[in-house]
């Protein structure tokens, strides 16, 4: 049995399992932190970003003006940005027979997998994975469509130049020949073509070899672990997860007990931070904007964690009196994410479930359109420029900051002091996001929201489903570097965790002793 | 040989108060638990006392299943756990959870405050029993137990339905309650895997009829409806609030508007809204169509239906009511009947099946003139008299029936017997001379055996489950090396191995290690054997054309001509010898051991018919 590590990105995995004769890839996350090395794209033209100087070596000898930009003693690259994703030399992508989706941010390189690299198997997802995907990746089409750039920058990408002459980060950023331009909604479409729906807990058989199944992972609507199993050996693959109380169906870990390997991967991305004190300090951040007169600014992604926000703003608003504050939901999906969520009463937790019993939307945010007090638009162009009123809280897209409406945003607010912005994605660093933005006037707070399990959690969860062996990415067998002195913030385990990294194979340790086999009753009958 | 039993309580040869057991590896499931609605003494309810004579049945029944919210497949529920008892779980959809303690409710209101009857079950015990039920996704393996699992597919028919597969060890049961196999304005086809379950239980309703297509249907009935209003007439349509009536709804909403119609239309009771609202948060239950449009466009809000107040049926002009329940058994739908049978103007539309012995089966069977129990219409203080009194209703009004209701006619049900490909079919839920008919059919086309069981009677089928083994991957593995990399998975093939027995597991694994397992020494069987052969040829120069013979016949063995004047083909030693006498008689001494004697006998044979002359 064999694990093939396509990618390095701990909570945007993309590994390949050999098991018995079948090939099985589990996740195809697409690293988009590629895209801060990039400058933003403004909506509407942009006379700051546009007078930028251009980049020219400190002794002169390499003029790139045209594709790199300084702003701040930062270099960006001006052009369409690009994603880094999963390694595809490692080994060839057509012999994938089947693609287990965990949950619908470790879905976004799908397109790039299934089209052009000869894949023609199946691809697995539970039903509101597949449609908050499906909305995610229109989401990013939309956003790159919508304001093409003329130029397509790979001067920079050639190594002399990249690893020698170019300041930091942009020269330490690794892989950039591989980094690709996003995909077409055709490609999406197609890639999607081959999803099948599948339900927690329901069995699927491949090819008669192996079984898998997918679990209620407890992170997402939909989100999901998977066991992988024949008859005698069983893997677990352990993607986000969460045991917090939040909007989805609660994680079920008594599934995962006895496997022979257990990998391990999307644990929180800030193991520092509690998510219900970050949501506090949301509120009390928001809460003092808007009195002094402000407007705040969540750029965050179109599904997932604006629904728990949503939920918490419309109890702690009436309560701090701001009641007539009104919310903006601005992306191209907002309406059909809000309203899906609606209908996927079945992979909601217990107390949301039995609201359709009555019958009641599971989600208070109906109640909040109902009201008016929740809005949602396709972009700030139309209905939105007339009818948006100050001083207000808008929740918008794309978290990086450097595509989607939320890049107005900061041009609008940023230059005034009384308006703040606050980051409760966890995926972006908020530096490195506000980078091309320096000089900003807008208070900044960083409150990130990572429901997923951290290392005390998952020391008690491995503590109770004794897998004999555990696979990580290699950033979780040490504290992150940031805090090389918190020895909790890492798995320690008896045996060790087997380690990947990007491009690793390795051979998982265990061996296969017995088959199942059935025995015809008539052969049977011989023996009585 | 393990068997399994299927009882009917209801729904055999008959429609109405769907109820059958089955037993499967020593497990009791309960499917459905339906009341009828032709009856109003204790024939409403199945007979649990069948089940055991004293007391609970929680002792008896594993899990209870309930396929959809027709109070024909759910309406003795609170009958059965809270009056009966019983407490084990009873699965059901998450639809079906949601919807049926509504119906019940209405059920329950009808019966006891509206006709007065007494020791009913209350809202309470409708509560109660509701907490014992435990909701069913599509698709998941559910585990009841650590051997029953059982699994729900998508049946159509109406919100919530589901089929479901029961299954014990390798022995299986598929029961389809109501189903469709095509898709219609609101709702999805049935759809199941190949299973090959040992017993199919096939809902039997439309056994005889293949209807023509939909949109025939769908334009009749409103061509129909059109007419009626155009003359100024009344259209009465009795439906039960959730289902039927949602697709009939979106039928007349897209009509209206196509056609710019302004006659009103009404749905009747004030479950409408919340009827709609269930359809809307469980939209991921309707067809693709609708899933797909949702966010756009909801086809449950409709424009042009409003809710029914009771005033509005003396409104003069022409309208279109929607009223619950769909036989005109009871409830508002009988009382508009009876508001308006006696004018030719007005019509109603039966778009159900209705059974024996309510309002509906009546007219439908032509009836002109109906004997009413007047209770719903004289006031209280009349019933509390001698008797209740009798009214002689005469029915001027056209009698429309189209069939509406969403199950699989005789091509759907074949259709879905060869999806699922069982090996036995058992029919409820129909008329038994139509199941006979259909039964015929079966049984002619796929040749499998086809049950009919009545209310009460048992039908028990023998199965003939495999046997699961464990085998050494050693042994697999070596066998699959002496047959070339890759198997043909097709064609049967021996192998030897020895069966060990232990501990309630069976393990195959080669001879050696079942030896070295149980401390036992290997004993050598050998055959050998003497074949006489007439060959003027010195010894050496007959075992040469021995060895050539068998060199060019057995292709892809191991022979060899060893120096010590013996020929080995794999372990048989073959050796020539002759007498001084009869130099050219030559005897071929062959051994073999008892692994290879499939290839010694074959040899001995071989050599019997004597050398080819040409070597």
């Amino acid at each position: 049995m064999k694990l093939y590590c396509l990618s390095g990105h701990p909570t945007l995995p993309c590994n390949v399992l050999k098991f018995k004769s079948t090939t099985i890839m589990l996740d195809c996350g697409l690293d988009t932190t590629s895209a801060l090395y990039y400058l933003p794209l403004p909506l509407v033209h942009s006379p700051r970003l546009s007078k930028l100087p251009g980049w020219v070596s400190k002794d002169g000898t390499v003029n790139l003006e045209k594709e790199l930009k300084e702003c701040a003693g930062r270099v960006f690259v001006d052009s369409q940005p690009e994603f880094c994703l999963p390694e595809r030399e490692l080994l060839d992508l057509s012999t994938v027979d089947v693609i287990l989706i965990s949950n619908y941010h470790c879905m976004m390189a799908l397109p790039y997998i299934t089209e052009h690299t000869g894949f023609s198997g199946t691809v697995y997802a539970t039903e509101p994975t597949f449609q908050i995907g499906r909305l995610l990746m229109e989401e990013l089409v939309t956003f790159m469509e919508r304001v093409p750039k003329a130029q397509s920058a790979t001067c920079w990408k050639t190594k002399e130049i990249q690893r020698r002459m170019l300041p930091g980060p942009l020269k330490d950023a690794v892989d950039v020949w591989s980094w690709r331009t996003c995909y077409s909604m055709q490609e999406v479409n197609s890639a999607l073509s081959r999803v099948q729906l599948v339900g927690y807990w329901q069995k699927v058989e491949l090819f008669g070899a192996v079984q898998v199944t997918p679990l209620s992972s407890g992170y997402s609507l939909g989100s999901s672990n998977w066991i992988i199993q024949s008859h005698f050996e069983k893997v677990s693959y352990v993607s986000g997860s969460s045991l917090l109380t939040t909007h989805p169906q609660p994680m079920d870990q008594s599934s995962l007990k006895n496997s022979d390997v257990l990998i391990l991967t999307g644990l929180t991305q800030i193991p520092t931070a509690n998510p219900d004190g970050m949501l506090g300090e949301f509120c009390s951040n928001l809460a003092m904007t808007i009195r002094a007169g402000g407007n705040v600014l969540v750029p965050c992604y179109s599904s997932g964690v604006i629904y728990d926000l949503l939920e918490c703003l419309y109890q702690f608003m009436d309560s701090a009196n701001l009641g007539t504050t009104p919310f903006y939901f601005i992306s191209p999906v907002a309406n059909s994410s809000l309203e899906f969520s609606q209908i996927f009463a079945e992979w909601l937790c217990q107390n949301k479930q039995s609201k359709v019993y009555l019958p009641e939307p599971p989600f208070p945010h109906a109640e909040l359109i109902q009201t008016n007090r929740l809005k949602h638009y396709t972009s700030i162009h139309g209905e939105f420029s007339s009818e948006f009123r100050q001083p207000c809280v808008v929740f918008t897209g794309h978290p990086s900051l450097r595509f989607g409406d939320v890049v107005h945003f900061l041009e609008l607010w940023g230059k005034s002091s009384l308006n703040t912005i606050i980051f409760t994605e966890p995926d972006f660093s908020y530096l490195d996001a506000l980078a091309p933005y320096q000089p900003l006037a807008m208070k900044c707070v960083y409150c990130p929201i990572d429901t997923r399990l951290n290392f005390h959690q998952v020391a008690k969860l491995l503590k109770e489903v004794q897998p004999l062996h555990v696979v990580c990415p290699e950033q979780y067998t040490q504290p992150p570097p940031a805090q090389s002195h918190r020895s909790d913030l890492m798995l320690e385990l008896q045996p060790p965790p087997v380690a990947y990294r990007r491009c690793s194979v390795l051979g998982l340790p265990f061996r296969r002793r017995h088959e199942r086999i059935q025995l015809l009753p008539e052969v049977l009958m011989n023996y009585k | 040989m393990p068997d399994i039993k299927v009882t009917p309580l209801g729904a055999g040869q008959d429609v109405g108060r769907s109820c059958i057991l089955v037993s499967i590896g020593g497990k009791n499931i309960m499917l459905d638990c339906g009341m009828h609605m032709g009856y109003n003494d204790d024939r409403r309810f199945p007979d649990f006392s069948y089940i055991t004579q004293n007391g609970r049945l929680t002792d008896y029944l594993d899990c209870v299943i309930i396929s959809h919210f027709h109070l024909d497949h759910c309406g003795a529920l609170p009958y059965m756990s809270e009056m009966v008892g019983y407490d084990g779980p009873i699965y059901m959809t998450h639809p079906t959870k949601a919807i049926c303690p509504i119906l019940l409710e209405d059920f329950r209101k009808i019966t006891v405050d509206k006709k007065g009857e007494t020791n009913f079950f209350t809202s309470q015990m409708i509560k109660d029993c509701m907490k014992k039920v435990v909701p069913l996704n599509l698709h998941q393996t559910v585990q009841v137990d650590d051997e029953l699992e059982i699994k729900a597919y998508y049946a159509g028919h109406v919100l919530g339905a589901a089929m479901v597969q029961i299954k014990v060890g390798s022995e299986s049961v598929v029961y389809t309650g109501d189903y469709n196999m095509t898709p219609d304005r609101h709702l999805g086809a049935a759809w199941i895997d190949k299973c090959r379950p040992d017993i199919l239980i096939t809902e039997s309703t439309y056994a005889t009829t293949i209807r023509d297509s939909k949109r025939c249907r769908e334009r009749d009935f409103l061509k129909k409806v059109h007419e009626s209003i155009e003359r100024g007439g009344k259209v009465l349509i009795p439906v039960f609030a959730l289902g039927r009536a949602q697709e009939l709804c979106i039928l007349l909403e897209t009509f209206w508007e196509r056609m710019n119609l302004k006659a009103p239309i009404y749905f009747s009771t004030g479950l409408t809204e919340k009827a709609n609202h269930y359809y809307k948060l469980f939209i991921t239950w309707t067809n693709q169509k609708i899933r797909k449009t949702f966010v756009q466009r909801n086809m449950f809000e409709f424009k042009h239906i409003k809710a029914f107040d009771r005033s509005y049926a003396d409104n003069p002009g022409p309208m279109v009511v929607f009223a619950t329940p769909g036989m005109l058994h009871a409830g508002q739908s009988l009382q508009i009947f009876k508001k308006w049978a006696g004018n030719e103007k007005n019509m109603v539309i039966m778009p159900g099946y209705c059974v024996q012995g309510t309002v509906g089966h009546k007219i439908l069977n032509g009836q002109k003139k109906l004997e009413m129990e007047g209770r719903a219409t004289i006031s209280l203080r009349l019933i509390d008299g001698v008797c209740a009194s009798v009214i002689i209703l005469e029915v001027k009004l056209q009698v429309e029936y189209m069939s509406f209701s969403a199950h699989a006619d005789a091509k759907g049900i074949m259709q879905l017997i060869r999806m699922a490909e069982p090996h036995n079919i058992l029919l409820v839920h129909g008329e038994a001379k139509k199941m006979a008919f259909l039964k015929d059919k079966i049984e002619q086309e796929f040749n499998i055996s086809c049950y009919m069981p009545a209310n009460g009677e048992t039908t028990t089928v023998t199965t003939n489950p495999s046997v699961p083994v464990d085998i050494s991957l050693n042994l697999l593995k070596r066998e699959m090396a002496l047959g070339g990399p890759l198997p043909d998975p097709k064609r049967p093939r021996t192998m030897h191995g020895t069966l060990i027995m232990k501990d309630n597991s069976l393990r195959l694994v080669s001879p050696e290690q079942a030896l070295k397992e149980l401390g036992l020494s290997e004993h050598q069987l050998r055959f050998t054997c003497r074949v006489h052969l007439q060959d003027p040829h010195s010894d050496t120069d007959t075992l040469s054309r021995i060895y050539s013979h068998l060199k060019s016949v057995l292709k892809g063995y191991a022979v060899q001509h060893l120096p010590d004047s013996t020929v080995m083909v794999e372990s048989i030693v073959l050796k020539v010898s002759s007498s001084a006498e009869e130099p050219d008689l030559k005897v071929v001494l062959l051994s073999w051991c008892f692994q290879d004697e499939e290839l010694g006998s074959f040899l001995s044979t071989l050599l019997k018919k004597g050398l080819p002359s040409a070597l």
